[in-house]
């Protein structure tokens, strides 16, 4: 299966750039399907991105972020070629990760 | 005699032995799908709850924030479709430890809140939904106090399903 995660890391002079997008409904809890049920909260918690083992930007979301949540960032220390681990969790238990090299 | 509290000494063993395999799960359930993250990186559920704005600052940072020409908010003037409003933060502060985004008007308040460690740009963009017409107040903490921007933006179509 495909990863739910998008993952762009770019170094450009000492800061690496990160630009992700991910799959996922983030769904509110709020909004009613079309035969008038909740659509169940259904959304990402918390995204964190770790390079050599240490969290270099850690996301705690709400239902207001948008469906298919896209996130932009950037850290220092990095090199070409390093990794960057990103990892997603739900309200619902589910995650899921993807390693990404830093170009 | 064994037999009158027989049987109950067979119910409390059971419902002891109900007990611990509760706990069990349980314990798979909050160590299994996420190892990476520490006891202090616990999810802020209770802010997430508040329905206002100066509650869910409260129950994030615990303190009042001031605004700061230093925080620059960058969000659009009018949203056409509220589902997804592009917004982001930058600060020339010193000392960022993490960055919030406020939406006064959606019915949870607070959006989103980001962990700044030493060594990370304190710079975010993301995509935000906004029920109606808002502030958008993005909140800087950095060297232990709270610095804020404010921008309102005018929605046109809603973005929760209204």
């Amino acid at each position: 299966m495909a990863s739910s995660i998008r993952v762009r890391a770019i170094l450009n002079g000492d800061t690496t750039e990160v630009q992700t997008l991910i799959q996922h409904p983030m769904d509110t809890g709020l909004v009613k399907d079309s035969k008038g049920e909740l659509i169940p909260a259904h959304y990402i918690q918390q995204l964190s991105f770790e390079h050599n083992g240490k969290t270099v930007f850690q996301a705690d979301w709400g239902t207001a972020v948008s469906k298919d949540p896209y996130v932009k960032f950037a850290f220092k220390g990095a090199a070409k070629g390093d990794e960057i681990k990103v990892s997603w969790l739900d309200n619902k238990g589910a995650t899921d990760n993807l390693t990404a090299k830093i170009q | 005699m064994t037999a009158t509290f027989g049987p109950s000494v067979t119910r409390r063993l059971i419902i002891r032995g109900a007990g611990a395999v509760a706990l069990i799960g349980l314990g798979h359930a909050t160590l299994g799908p996420w190892p990476a993250l520490a006891a202090n990186d616990k999810y802020p559920e209770d802010a997430f709850k508040q329905k206002n704005a100066a509650e869910a600052i409260k129950a994030l940072y615990g303190r009042d924030h001031e605004a700061s020409d230093k925080v620059k908010l960058d969000a659009p003037e009018i949203a056409e479709n509220g589902g997804v409003v592009p917004i982001s933060v930058t600060t020339t502060l010193p000392d960022v430890t993490s960055i919030s985004f406020v939406v006064s008007e959606n019915p949870f308040a607070l959006a989103a809140s980001y962990k700044i460690p030493d060594g990370t740009v304190p710079a975010v963009a993301n995509r935000l939904k906004m029920a109606k017409t808002s502030n958008v107040i993005a909140l800087v903490e950095a060297g232990g106090k709270l610095y804020s921007a404010t921008k309102e933006v005018k929605v046109t179509v809603g973005g929760c399903g209204g």
